[in-house]
């Protein structure tokens, strides 16, 4: 192994070493501000690894890992995440009598596993990620289970989600089997052409392919495999359903582009159309379901599920057009899909403690006019999931529907115009809420720092990069994905 | 660099009106006030010295079309994708951020003494509207365009939703959610559009000026054409998609539905002259038929149903979509008096609906209910009120002499040479609005009082001022038309209508 190698895997390990300290330290002296303090050191300095890795060309890391300029970016949207859950953590759990340092530890490992999955392009590093990464939100889900007064069910989200997760992966695993066993080949590249070998429609790859689909379809709860995913969201503590949501999610979809990408999945017969229907279901489903939603975080749940159909478009039209115009698409939207996800969980957050979670939408009648600052965030959140214009949400949007119009998918272009119309309903309906006259006092309370530069930063990035997308655009044209 | 400079002080006065609200809740109406008398002077000054104020027409933009431009603006935005700022403005867009300045100003008034709450955050979103307008008017980079065209709708949004009165939640969402859905139609056609002309040409692009010569078959032009039509067609509104529009405008402010009626409708009128026929004059002339015949059904149907209407906001709100029949009919029949007559009725109509408006407002305001039922013999209590009731309501139904007469007379002769028999059927709606229009009268200032009003003040000075002033810019319209004809001929020529035989 020569010193490129570890200077390119500088990062992972960077995390890895981070949670090793982490850990040490826990063992020996507990103390929550010295815990979240030593998380957020680490994953800085992972972050800040990027400036002097960022590589001209790809790299191996390894057979199992690469470190391009792809990669690259769904490692720093993820670490970003984990920067901005951990701030949202410390005031969240504060206070509280109980041990939270393990949260800290957990939330590392699990950063540490959607940066492999970013960097993956072997089956084995693809599953090695998804498994840390899933594990540690287990862990994460349940924490405040013997809180009381927390988030309603804790474990029991956490049992769902350990076992449909599960049964997911082992969908995922058994698809790896059948494909290699016709195959050969675990690496992502090799497969279209030992493809080939295997002949046009051999039935054995179908099925491998079809089970696997189902199990991404799982982990990125597109319909009809997202029954966790309203019941995750509003039964763990913010912080981790902060996490879900942008994080793993991003994460999941840098590897299921990169896997379709490079394995020309959408030239197996049946594969599209079955993608097509999950998409299609996704954006109408997702949003129908959004608008019957009274809590904030399931709210969320939906439109996230509405979100990855939105995405799912992509994936559909990339047989279609240049590969590194359908990356172009996917990192834009996800990168907007991220930040507005935080700045909205932010928002929750900076609302609600371990023991009070502020998540029904009548709590939020008239905070424009007693908060305006925590308010604004969320009204710039609820407009950008819309896609109005001057947000991230938008310039996401319109990729979509280039991508689909260049695939020249009508069908599914008109369900996400349906999607999108019903979309409007149920963000316009929080908006209204927050303009509305107050309905009770309210309690002023300063915020943390910590969680109003997270709200600040990602509204703002929002917005900024809504309105002057430019600089974000220039560095995602031409990437390549394998 | 005037246009920007239009749209920067309007957006910064909403800034600023939120800010100086904190030190006295008067200010702000005050600050929106200089704003718009700001915008209003500058417009003035490209008007009558468009040499000078002109001088940025340089820039060099390839227009490969007769008639001129007064002001342009070029800057790169998203080069990448073939996005720029273009800012443009030929004399139909010239006449519409007239209209829009002017007509803010008399929001402003109707506003001036009713909003009193949250002052502040009500410029803003005032002012924030205005802004999108114009630049909806004024852009030329579809994408550019697309982003005005959903902005504009936000602020309006809150103005609806916060200030607005009983049933506002149902009716502000319903006015987003119309235009929202249409506007994807339109996003999707714009992108086909754009990649029609980027498999063609190579070039990806969303300048105006570069789509104009796209090619493609006729029945992807079609398609796309489609696409532009229904969002536009929602805006305007016509049958069968008017459905948002008496909700929206009855459960606004006053402002609100000045602004409404009077500005926001046009937007549409203007999407299908520059863009429907401007991108699509093929495509456009084979569906005219169909549009002619939805104009003459918006007329007609909707005068009908304004009949049945006890609300009075209600009740103008579906003369004014039968009063926009007139102009998709015009646009859509295409030749030099029908379209020079739809431009006509848009100016017009902006005046003439602004001002019913706010008397409709004035009188919830100094009664608290729009219906009808309860008014009666008004006009022994407020004189002044009644009379420009009387005045507008007359205007409305063309009466020679003011600006709706010239606009629709020139409407229906430009569409009698394309169709006698819509052309018919459309002039019945001429009677027809004469009929409700003198019931409104009858019901409202006549008779006898059905309650008690007690002490009721008549008409303020502000508001005396608004009505005074859209009293002569009707009279102006009535008796100089070629005023504004001449500039918006400049316009027409532009979208590629030649002028001189009337034909395409």
């Amino acid at each position: 192994m020569s010193i490129d190698v570890l200077i390119n895997l500088s990062q992972i390990i960077m995390l890895g070493l981070s949670t090793l300290v982490v850990m040490l330290v826990i063992a020996f002296r507990r103390g929550h501000k010295l815990t979240y303090g030593l998380t957020m050191a680490g994953l800085a300095i992972s972050l800040l690894i990027f400036l002097f890795i960022s590589p001209a060309d790809a790299r191996q890391a390894t057979e199992l890992l690469v470190m391009d300029d792809y990669s690259l970016f769904f490692s720093t949207l993820v670490i970003i995440s984990a920067l901005a859950v951990t701030a949202l953590s410390y005031p969240y759990f504060e206070g509280e009598q109980s041990r939270n340092e393990e949260f800290y530890l957990l939330l590392l490992m699990a950063t540490l596993g959607g940066v492999v999955l970013a960097c993956s392009q072997h089956i084995v590093s693809f599953f090695l990620g998804m498994e840390i990464l899933s594990i540690c939100l287990y862990g994460m889900i349940a924490y405040t289970v013997q809180q009381p007064g927390a988030a309603k069910f804790p474990l029991e989200a956490g049992i769902k989600y350990l076992l449909l997760s599960g049964a997911s992966s082992a969908m995922i695993l058994f698809g790896i089997a059948l494909i290699y066993t016709q195959t050969g080949t675990l690496l992502f590249s090799e497969i279209p052409q030992r493809l080939v070998e295997a002949g046009q429609g051999n039935p054995i790859v179908i099925t491998g392919w079809m089970m696997a689909v189902a199990g991404i379809a799982f982990k990125l709860s597109l319909v009809p495999f997202h029954m966790w995913t309203p019941d995750v969201y509003e039964g763990a503590p913010v912080p981790a359903t902060t996490f879900i949501a942008t994080a793993s999610k991003a994460a999941m979809v840098a590897v299921v582009l990169r896997l379709v990408l490079a394995s020309q999945a959408y030239e197996i017969d049946g594969l599209l159309s079955t993608v097509t229907v999950l998409a299609a279901l996704s954006m109408v489903v997702g949003n129908l379901l959004a608008l019957l939603q009274k809590n904030i975080k399931r709210l969320l749940a939906y439109s996230s599920i509405a979100h990855l159909g939105y995405v799912m478009i992509v994936m559909v039209a990339a047989g279609s057009m240049a590969s590194s115009a359908a990356a172009e698409a996917v990192t834009y939207y996800m990168a907007a899909y991220v930040f507005t996800t935080l700045a909205g969980f932010a928002v929750v957050s900076a609302l609600s403690s371990s023991t009070n979670e502020q998540d029904q939408l009548a709590s939020y009648q008239g905070l424009f006019w007693q908060r305006p600052w925590v308010a604004l965030p969320l009204m710039i959140v609820m407009l950008s999931l819309a896609g109005i214009p001057l947000t991230m949400g938008f310039i996401g949007k319109f990729y979509v529907i280039q991508a689909g119009v260049t695939g020249q998918l009508w069908l599914l272009l008109a369900m996400l115009v349906i999607g999108s119309g019903i979309g409007i309903f149920y963000y316009l309906r929080v908006v209204y809420l927050l303009v509305q006259s107050p309905s009770g006092e309210s309690e002023q309370g300063g915020l943390p720092l910590a969680v109003t530069a997270t709200l600040l930063l990602t509204s703002g990035t929002v917005v900024l990069l809504g309105i002057w997308p430019t600089g974000l655009i220039a560095s995602l044209s031409g990437l390549s994905v394998f | 660099m005037i246009l920007i400079w239009l749209m920067l002080i309007l957006f910064v006065g909403g800034i600023a009106a939120v800010i100086a609200e904190r030190s006295n809740p008067m200010l702000p109406r005050v600050i929106a006030l200089g704003a718009l008398l700001l915008d209003l002077g500058l417009l003035l000054l490209v008007l009558f010295f468009p040499a000078t104020m002109g001088a940025d027409a340089t820039n060099q933009i390839s227009i490969g079309q007769e008639g001129e431009w007064l002001v342009l603006f070029q800057a790169d935005w998203i080069p990448q994708l073939g996005i720029s700022f273009i800012f443009g403005a030929d004399g139909l867009s010239l006449l519409l951020i007239i209209l829009t300045v002017f007509l803010g100003l008399m929001s402003l008034g109707a506003a001036w003494h009713e909003i009193t709450e949250r002052s502040g955050f009500f410029y803003l979103n005032l002012l924030w509207t205005l802004t999108g307008v114009i630049g909806v008017f004024s852009a030329l980079d579809l994408f550019l365009f697309f982003v005005f065209w959903e902005v504009m709708l936000v602020p309006m949004y809150f103005i609806i939703a916060i200030w607005g009165h009983e049933n506002k939640s149902y009716a502000a969402m319903k006015f987003f959610i119309f235009t929202q859905v249409s506007g994807l139609l339109m996003l999707v056609a714009m992108l086909g559009l754009v990649f029609a002309h980027y498999q063609t040409s190579g070039a990806l692009t969303f300048n105006y000026f570069a789509l104009l010569d796209g090619e493609f078959t006729t029945e992807v032009g079609f398609w796309l054409m489609l696409g532009f039509f229904i969002a536009f067609a929602t805006k305007l509104p016509t049958v069968p998609l008017h459905n948002w529009l008496p909700d929206a405008h009855s459960q606004a402010p006053t402002a609100g539905s000045v602004i409404l009626a009077g500005i926001l409708l046009k937007t549409g009128a203007y999407g299908l002259l520059r863009f429907a026929q401007g991108l699509f004059p093929e495509e456009s002339a084979a569906f005219a038929p169909v549009a002619m015949t939805l104009g003459a059904i918006s007329i007609l149907y909707t005068a009908k149903v304004a009949f049945a209407q006890d609300d009075l906001k209600r009740l103008i709100a579906y003369t004014s979509v039968s009063h926009m029949g007139f102009v998709m009919l015009g646009i859509y029949a295409w030749n030099a008096q029908s379209a020079q007559g739809a431009v006509m009725t848009m100016l017009a109509h902006g005046f003439s609906a602004a001002a019913l408006f706010m008397v409709a407002g004035g009188l919830q305001h100094r009664l608290h209910t729009r219906d009808m039922r309860q008014m009666g013999g008004l006009w022994g209590v407020m004189p002044k009120l009644s009379f420009m009731a009387l005045f507008f309501t007359v205007a409305a139904v063309g009466m020679p002499g003011l600006g709706n007469f010239i606009g629709e007379f020139l409407v229906l002769l430009g569409s009698f040479q394309r169709s006698v028999t819509i052309t018919v059927f459309a002039t019945g709606g001429l009677i027809v609005a004469a009929i409700y229009s003198l019931i409104v009268i009858q019901r409202t200032f006549h008779g006898e009082p059905k309650q008690q009003y007690g002490d009721v003040a008549d008409l303020r000075k502000t508001e005396m001022a608004c009505y005074i002033a859209m009293m002569l810019g009707l009279v102006w319209m009535g008796l100089y038309p070629q005023s504004m004809l001449a500039l918006a001929e400049s316009g027409l020529m532009n979208l590629g209508l030649d002028m001189s035989t009337g034909a395409r």
